[in-house]
C-alpha cells in the first residue's frame, strides 16, 4: 500500500495537470479581444472528482487486479448452438435476412429507410476497406479519396455528358480502381506505417485539388442537381423530363415521394449484397488466401514464391473499386456533393468501423457500420460527442480487444498427439 | 538586386521561420520512431495543446496585469512545456505502453484514435471557432531598396530563430553529453540489449515522449504567436508537415529532422511565392511521396533491413 502511494500521487498530479488549464479555463473571443474565463464550480468539482478517482484507482490497483483474477469469467461459447447445427441453419438465416431487407422498407417511415440507405453506404465502405486493412493488413488512411473519385466521376459525367447512373457505376468503380492502382504501385513497396501516411497525404491531395479546381468541380460549392438513378429508364420524379417516363405514370399509380427513397434503398441493398458476395468469393480464391498469408508473414510469403507487390496491389485496387461504387451511389443519393464530404474524418470513421468490427470479419464490419451510423442518430444529444467517442473507442478497442468485437474465425484442425 | 531576387529572399526568410518550427515538431516524431519504431500520430495534437495553453497563459497574465513582455513569453513557454509534456507522457503511458511488442499496425491505430480523441476533447472544452490574439511583438528590420522591393524580418521571426536554435543546441548537448542522452542513444540502437544492461527502457521511452512533446510545445508557442490565430484542428496539418520533414531528413535521425524541417519550410514558401498558395500543402505531400519512392531512408537516415 505504501509503495503504491507515490505512483498514485504522481498519477493524480498528472491528471490534474491534464485537466486544469484545458478544461478548467476557457478562452472566449469578444470582438478583437481574447479573454480567459474560469469554468464554473461544477466543472472544477468534476476535475477534482477525476483526480480523486485516478488516485484511488492507482492506490488500490494491486488488490483490485487480484480480485479480478479471482472472479470467474463467464463461458459464453457453450451458449451458441454447436457447429453442425449452425452450418445447417446458416443458409436459412441468410435467406431470412435477405428477404427481410427487401420487405421492411415498405412497412416503416421514410426517414428510417433513408437512414438505412446511409448505413448501407457505410457498410459498403467498411467492407471495401476491410479488404485492404483486414485481409491484406495494409493500413489505408486515405480511403475516402477513392470514395471521392467515385462520387465526382458520376457527378461530373452526369453534369457534362449526361450519362446515367447505371452507366457511370462501373466507370466510377473502374476509375477508382485505376487511381488505387496508380497510387498503390509506387507506395506498396513501403513498410506499413509509411504506407499509412502516404495514403493519408494522397487523400488530402485529392480533397485540396477538388477544392481548388473550381472551374470543373465547382470548388467548395460542390456540384448540385445530380440526376437520380432510374429503373430501366423510368424516373422517380413528379414530372418526366423530356422524352422520359416516370415510374408512377408507367404503373398508373399516384405519385409518392417515398417511392424514390425506397428505390434508392433497394439499389443500396443490391450493391451491398453484390459486394458481400464478390468479397466472399474472392476471399476463398488463391488471391484472397495470399492476402491473408501476406498479412501474417511477408517474408514467408516471399520465400514461397508469392510476389508481395502484386498481391498488395490487387487488394488495394479491389478495395478502391468498392469505394468507387459506394461514392457513385452516394452522389446519386445526395444529389449534391462537395469536398466537405471527403475529409480525413470520414476515412477515420470508416477505419473505426473496420477496427471495431474486427479486422477481417465481414459480419463484424457490417454490424459495426450499423452501430456507428444508427447510434449517433438515436442519441441526438450525443451528436456533439460523436467524434470524441469514435477516437476513444478506437483506443479502447485496441487496448482490450485488438481482434475486434467479432473476430474472424477460420475452421482449423489441430493435430492431437497422445 | 532585382525585384525577383529580393522577393525570393523574403520568401526564404519566411520559409526558414516556418521550417524551423517544423523541425522542432519533427524531432518528436523522429526520436520516438528511432526508439520504438512507431509513428506517434497524436504528436500534432500535443503541439496544438501547447498552443492553447500558451494562449491561455498569455491572456491570463495580461489580464492579471503582468505587462513585461519577456516575462509573459517565458512563463507562457514554461506552462506550455509542462502541460504538453504531461500530455506526451500520459499518451504514452495510457495508449502505447500496454501495446508494446505487439503487431505494428495496432499502436498506429491507437495513435489515430488518440489524435481524434484529443482534437475533439479540445474542441469540446475550448470551442471550435478560430481564436485570434493581437500581436504581442510587432515591428522588425527592413532592408533593400524601398522603390524596388523591401525585404523585412520581423522581431517575431528573429525570436523564432533564436529560440529554435537554443532548443536545438540544448537537445543536441543533452543527447550527446548527458547520461540519459546516452541511454536514449543506446535504446535507439538496441532496445532489448539496453534493457539487459540494466537501463529502465520504459522510463527512457517515456522520456523521449516528454522531450518530443516539450519541443512541440515550444513550436506551438512560437507559431501561435507568429500566426496569432488558433483552432483545435491546427495540429493535424502541422503534424503531417512535421512528419514529412522527419521522413525527408531520414526518420530516426535528429539532425535529419532539423534539415528536413528547414528544407520543407523553404520549399513551401517558394511554392507559395510562384503558385497559388492553396497548392502549398499539395507540394508538401508530393514531396513526401517522392522521397519515399526514390529514397525511403531520407537524406540522412540509415537503411532498415527487415529480418525474420
Amino acid at each position: 500500500m505504501q509503495r503504491a502511494l507515490f505512483p498514485a500521487l504522481f498519477a493524480a498530479g498528472v491528471t490534474f495537470l491534464l485537466t486544469c488549464l484545458v478544461i478548467g479555463v476557457r478562452l472566449e473571443q469578444e470582438g478583437p479581444n481574447l479573454t480567459v474565463v474560469g469554468a464554473d464550480a461544477e466543472t472544477w468539482s468534476w476535475i477534482g472528482f477525476a483526480v480523486i478517482v485516478v488516485f484511488l484507482f492507482q492506490l488500490f490497483q494491486q488488490p483490485l487486479s487480484r480480485l479480478k483474477q479471482r472472479l470467474p469469467s463467464p463461458d459464453v461459447t457453450g451458449l451458441l448452438p454447436d457447429h453442425k447445427l449452425r452450418a445447417r441453419l446458416r443458409p436459412w438465416l441468410i435467406a431470412l435476412v435477405v428477404v427481410g431487407l427487401f420487405v421492411w422498407p415498405f412497412m416503416v417511415s421514410r426517414g428510417a429507410v433513408d437512414l438505412a440507405t446511409l448505413t448501407l453506404i457505410y457498410v459498403m465502405l467498411g467492407l471495401g476497406l476491410n479488404i485492404v486493412v483486414g485481409f491484406a493488413g495494409l493500413l489505408d488512411l486515405g480511403y475516402v479519396a477513392f470514395y471521392a473519385v467515385g462520387a465526382y466521376t458520376y457527378a461530373l459525367l452526369s453534369e457534362y455528358y449526361g450519362l446515367s447512373f447505371w452507366v457511370c457505376l462501373p466507370i466510377a468503380g473502374l476509375l477508382a480502381a485505376t487511381f488505387g492502382c496508380i497510387l498503390g504501385f509506387p507506395v506498396l513497396r513501403l513498410r506499413g506505417d509509411y504506407l499509412a501516411i502516404v495514403t493519408l497525404g494522397f487523400g488530402e491531395i485529392i480533397r485540396i485539388l477538388l477544392n481548388n479546381w473550381t472551374n470543373v468541380t465547382g470548388g467548395p460549392n460542390g456540384i448540385g442537381g445530380i440526376e437520380k438513378p432510374s429503373l430501366f429508364g423510368l424516373e422517380f420524379s413528379r414530372r418526366a423530363s423530356e422524352g422520359g417516363q416516370t415510374f408512377h405514370e408507367f404503373f398508373g399509380i399516384s405519385y409518392n415521394s417515398s417511392h424514390k427513397v425506397i428505390f434508392l434503398y433497394l439499389v443500396a441493398v443490391l450493391l451491398v449484397l453484390l459486394t458481400i458476395y464478390v468479397i466472399n468469393r474472392i476471399q476463398r480464391m488463391p488471391i484472397g488466401r495470399a492476402w491473408e498469408a501476406l498479412r501474417e508473414d511477408e517474408i514467408a510469403c516471399r520465400s514461397l514464391g508469392l510476389n508481395p507487390t502484386v498481391i498488395k496491389l490487387s487488394a488495394f485496387t479491389m478495395g478502391a473499386s468498392f469505394a468507387g461504387f459506394a461514392g457513385c451511389f452516394f452522389a446519386a443519393r445526395q444529389g449534391f456533393i462537395s469536398p466537405e464530404s471527403f475529409t480525413f474524418i470520414e476515412s477515420a470513421i470508416i477505419l473505426a468501423i473496420v477496427v471495431l468490427g474486427g479486422m477481417g470479419s465481414q459480419l463484424g464490419v457490417i454490424l459495426a457500420a450499423i452501430a456507428m451510423t444508427i447510434l449517433p442518430e438515436l442519441a441526438r444529444e450525443f451528436q456533439e460527442y460523436r467524434m470524441l467517442m469514435f477516437g476513444g473507442v478506437m483506443v479502447l478497442m485496441m487496448l482490450w480487444r485488438p481482434q475486434g468485437l467479432l473476430p474472424m474465425k477460420r475452421p482449423h484442425l489441430e493435430l492431437k498427439t497422445s | 538586386m532585382t525585384e525577383t531576387s529580393l522577393y525570393v529572399l523574403q520568401q526564404l526568410i519566411n520559409g526558414l521561420t516556418i521550417g524551423s518550427t517544423y523541425a522542432l515538431i519533427a524531432i518528436g516524431y523522429t526520436m520516438v520512431y528511432g526508439i520504438i519504431g512507431m509513428i506517434n500520430f497524436a504528436h500534432g495534437e500535443v503541439y496544438m495543446i501547447g498552443t492553447y495553453t500558451a494562449f491561455i497563459t498569455i491572456i491570463g497574465l495580461l489580464t492579471m496585469g503582468v505587462g513585461s513582455l519577456p516575462i509573459v513569453m517565458l512563463l507562457a513557454l514554461m506552462t506550455a512545456i509542462i502541460i504538453s509534456s504531461t500530455y506526451g507522457y500520459a499518451i504514452e503511458r495510457v495508449a502505447y505502453r500496454p501495446l508494446r511488442g505487439g503487431p505494428r499496425l495496432i499502436p498506429l491505430i491507437t495513435a489515430i484514435g488518440m489524435s481524434i480523441f484529443l482534437q475533439n476533447y479540445i474542441r469540446l472544452a475550448q470551442g471550435s471557432r478560430d481564436l485570434a490574439m493581437p500581436a504581442l511583438v510587432s515591428g522588425g528590420i527592413q532592408f533593400g531598396d524601398p522603390a524596388v522591393f523591401e525585404v523585412s524580418i520581423s522581431w517575431m521571426q528573429l525570436i523564432i530563430w533564436v529560440v529554435t536554435l537554443i532548443s536545438m543546441t540544448a537537445l543536441a548537448l543533452f543527447i550527446s553529453r548527458s547520461r540519459l542522452g546516452r541511454a536514449c542513444r543506446a535504446c535507439a540502437q538496441d532496445l532489448k540489449m539496453t534493457n539487459l544492461l540494466g537501463i529502465d527502457t520504459n522510463r527512457i521511452i517515456a522520456l523521449t515522449f516528454v522531450i518530443g512533446a516539450a519541443l512541440a510545445a515550444v513550436a506551438g508557442v512560437l507559431l501561435g504567436l507568429y500566426y496569432g490565430t488558433i483552432n483545435p484542428y491546427i495540429g493535424f496539418m502541422a503534424g503531417l508537415k512535421a512528419f514529412t520533414a522527419a521522413v525527408l531528413g531520414g526518420i530516426g535521425s535528429i539532425p535529419g529532422a532539423m534539415l528536413g524541417g528547414l528544407i520543407l519550410g523553404v520549399t513551401e514558401a517558394l511554392t507559395a511565392a510562384f503558385f497559388p498558395s492553396e497548392y502549398k500543402d499539395v507540394v508538401a505531400f508530393s514531396l513526401l511521396v517522392l522521397i519515399l519512392l526514390f529514397r525511403p531512408t531520407g537524406l540522412l537516415g540509415k537503411p532498415e533491413v527487415e529480418k525474420v
